[in-house]
């Protein structure tokens, strides 16, 4: 309309979450950790199966929310890196014949770098502007790896399929069982690393450029060089659950990988609460187990059941599992009290 | 060069649609301050609502009379009974709460109208316009219809109180609310109108791509990068975006070797951002500037 330009106060987009409040304490850590470790005993494969791709997902929604939760920087573009990182241990594996284990690491490197050099660009972008540059390489991400050229090494349209692992050292586990534990494995040591980068100098500056660029730029904080960092760690991070997801489903191929993937994960971000690691696998059950949910009650209507759920979510915890952490924190606080 | 030509009016043919499309993404973003990803799927039921009362035997213009009524009267239930209860929740629940929407309206159009394409008829025949055989009179209508709905909306916004007080609302709900502005109500409004400008661009988009429940999701994508690129504040914006987007993506299909129908939206999308990355507020954008 006209020419005037607008000034205004704006208020951060992502919430300021406190660095304690956004890990859990160590008590609850433990729990949560026994819970995990015995839950494959007393299932069947498949729900091992399922359980294995809820740590999987928990790892691309921790990677999210240290993106958005962290420094405050969307993304859409999540399900490209996955795929990068799914592609990288896959191809490594079928063509290098590289030990699936040490493919993860690389997967890690190459989505480092390029979620670093991603960064770069989307700099000069934020908010709505920054989504649709990150859906842009989500879009685009599928169609890129059909291309002709890369078809020697991606298997095109088809995709390749990987072979699963045996347990090692003749441990008598199911194939199934091996790869919950070795992913519980990677999970802990990236949940643990995360943490601490969170509590580090670097996640500090992730966290004031979250509240208030400006400000973080004034104190003295590299605003360019933190930014695209996040992106990096987040892509890194993601590129590693990609490796573990192309493992445990055997199979690669560009549609896996589409922008509903990357939505999917946005949402596990938003029910798990924004800027709280440990709901990462909450969001991570949320966006596996409710589709299965929303079929079973209705299969015509599945769609429509999936959003009335997830709208109940948001009306009764806006913050996500967070909220009912906090929650409970406080009545936990006020037996002992009594 | 007479290949170059028919390309840009082709081009400009598909944009109409993105611009119609693009207009409505700007409403709402003036209105509420977010992208609202269930636009296209409202659009779309809106459009079903309108066949259904034409294969009821109401005519054209009546049909799409009751369907502008009902989406403007639809918009304002849904911010309503949905969205004002999380207009303090944070904006990536809110965010959610479009996907979620999204699902519900695509699912339930899905049930009621199954998901076969129907036809869809045009007020304005389909014969070429003006001896040219790559724009068709109905896309000339779509293109004069935009065009129409653009100067109208400056119009409201620029020279009435009610859309003066709407872009207070939306700029600045806080002082607008200071001297008297209902800011909730204009919200409302707001997704009122968003809906039945989306209402009228889903009935002159369906004649073109047909009817059925994902007919928008293409065009809500390119409805959205036009609007980001002509600058998301303002209308004008928006319809260059529109003609702008159409253009650039048959132009990148006709020349670069190797750009199949699918890669198309990849390149768009990547020019989309470069123009970005150099004006960060898009072409006709207000830059933002941010009290310290």
């Amino acid at each position: 309309m006209s020419a005037v330009q607008e000034v205004v106060t704006e208020a951060p987009s992502v919430e300021a979450v406190p660095k304690r409040a956004m890990t859990l304490g160590y008590g609850a850590s433990l729990i949560m950790l026994a819970l995990l470790i015995m839950a494959p005993v007393f299932v069947k494969n498949f729900i091992i199966f399922q359980l294995t791709m809820l740590l999987i997902y928990a790892l691309a929604v921790l990677a999210l929310n240290i993106l958005t939760g962290g420094s405050g920087q969307f993304s859409l573009g999540q399900s490209a890196f996955y795929a990068v990182g799914a592609y990288t241990s896959a191809i490594l594996m079928e063509h290098a014949g590289m030990n699936y284990a040490l493919t993860l690491p690389v997967a890690g490197v190459v989505c480092f770098g390029f979620g670093f050099l991603f960064g770069q660009p989307a700099l000069r972008l934020s908010g709505v502007y920054l989504a649709l540059a990150t859906f842009a390489l989500a879009t685009a991400m599928p169609q890129l790896l059909k291309l002709g050229y890369f078809e020697h090494w991606t298997g095109g349209v088809q995709g390749l399929v990987v072979t699963k692992p045996d347990a090692p050292f003749g441990l008598p586990m199911s194939q199934d069982m091996w790869l919950y534990y070795f992913t519980l494995a990677v999970t802990i040591a990236i949940y643990i690393f995360s943490v601490n980068l969170l509590k580090s100098r670097s996640g500090r500056a992730f966290m004031a450029i979250r509240d208030n660029e400006i400000a973080a730029s004034a104190m003295g904080i590299d605003v360019a060089l933190y930014k695209t960092l996040a992106f990096g760690v987040s892509a890194g991070i993601t590129g590693v659950a990609g490796g573990l997801g192309a493992i445990t489903v055997q199979f690669v191929a560009p549609d896996g990988y589409t922008i509903a993937f990357a939505i999917s994960l946005f949402l596990g971000m938003v029910v798990g609460g924004v800027g709280w690691l440990p709901g990462s696998i909450v969001g991570s059950a949320f966006i596996i187990f409710v589709p299965n949910i929303a079929e079973g009650i209705s299969k015509g209507l599945s769609g429509a059941v999936f959003g009335v759920l997830l709208f109940l979510v948001i009306f009764l915890v806006p913050h996500g599992a967070r909220q009912v952490a906090i929650v409970a924190q406080q009545l936990i606080g006020k037996l002992k009290r009594n | 060069m007479e290949l170059f030509t028919n390309q840009i009016l082709a081009g400009i043919a598909t944009g109409a649609i993105y611009a119609c499309m693009a207009l409505a993404v700007v409403m709402i973003y003036q209105a509420i301050d977010h992208l609202n990803f269930a636009q296209g799927e409202m659009a779309m039921f809106s459009t079903f609502v309108c066949w259904q009362l034409m294969q009821w035997g109401v005519p054209y213009w009546g049909a799409f009379l009751i369907t502008l009524v009902f989406s403007f009267a639809g918009g304002i239930a849904i911010e309503r009974l949905l969205f004002k209860p999380l207009a303090k929740a944070p904006i990536l629940t809110n965010v959610a709460g479009f996907i979620a929407l999204y699902a519900i309206i695509n699912s339930v159009a899905g049930l009621i109208w199954d998901f076969t394409i129907k036809q869809f008829p045009t007020p304005f025949g389909s014969s070429p316009f003006l001896g040219s055989q790559l724009i068709s009179t109905h896309q000339a209508g779509m293109i004069g219809v935009t065009l129409m709905l653009l100067i109208l909306l400056f119009i409201f916004f620029r020279f009435t109180r009610m859309g003066l007080a709407m872009r207070a609302a939306a700029s600045l709900p806080e002082s607008a609310r200071l001297v008297g502005i209902n800011t909730s109500w204009m919200i409302a409004l707001g997704w009122g109108m968003a809906a039945a400008i989306g209402a009228i661009a889903g009935m002159l988009i369906a004649p073109v791509v047909f009817l059925e429940p994902n007919m928008m999701l293409g065009v809500l994508i390119y409805g959205f990068a036009a609007a980001v690129l002509g600058g998301l504040t303002s209308p004008l914006g928006a319809v260059v975006g529109g003609f702008l987007v159409g253009v650039f993506e048959n132009l990148v299909g006709t020349y670069i070797p190797g750009v199949g129908n699918e890669l198309k939206l990849p390149i768009a999308l990547a020019l989309i951002v470069t123009v970005l990355v150099v004006k960060p507020a898009g072409l006709f954008g207000r830059p933002i500037v941010k009290r310290v």
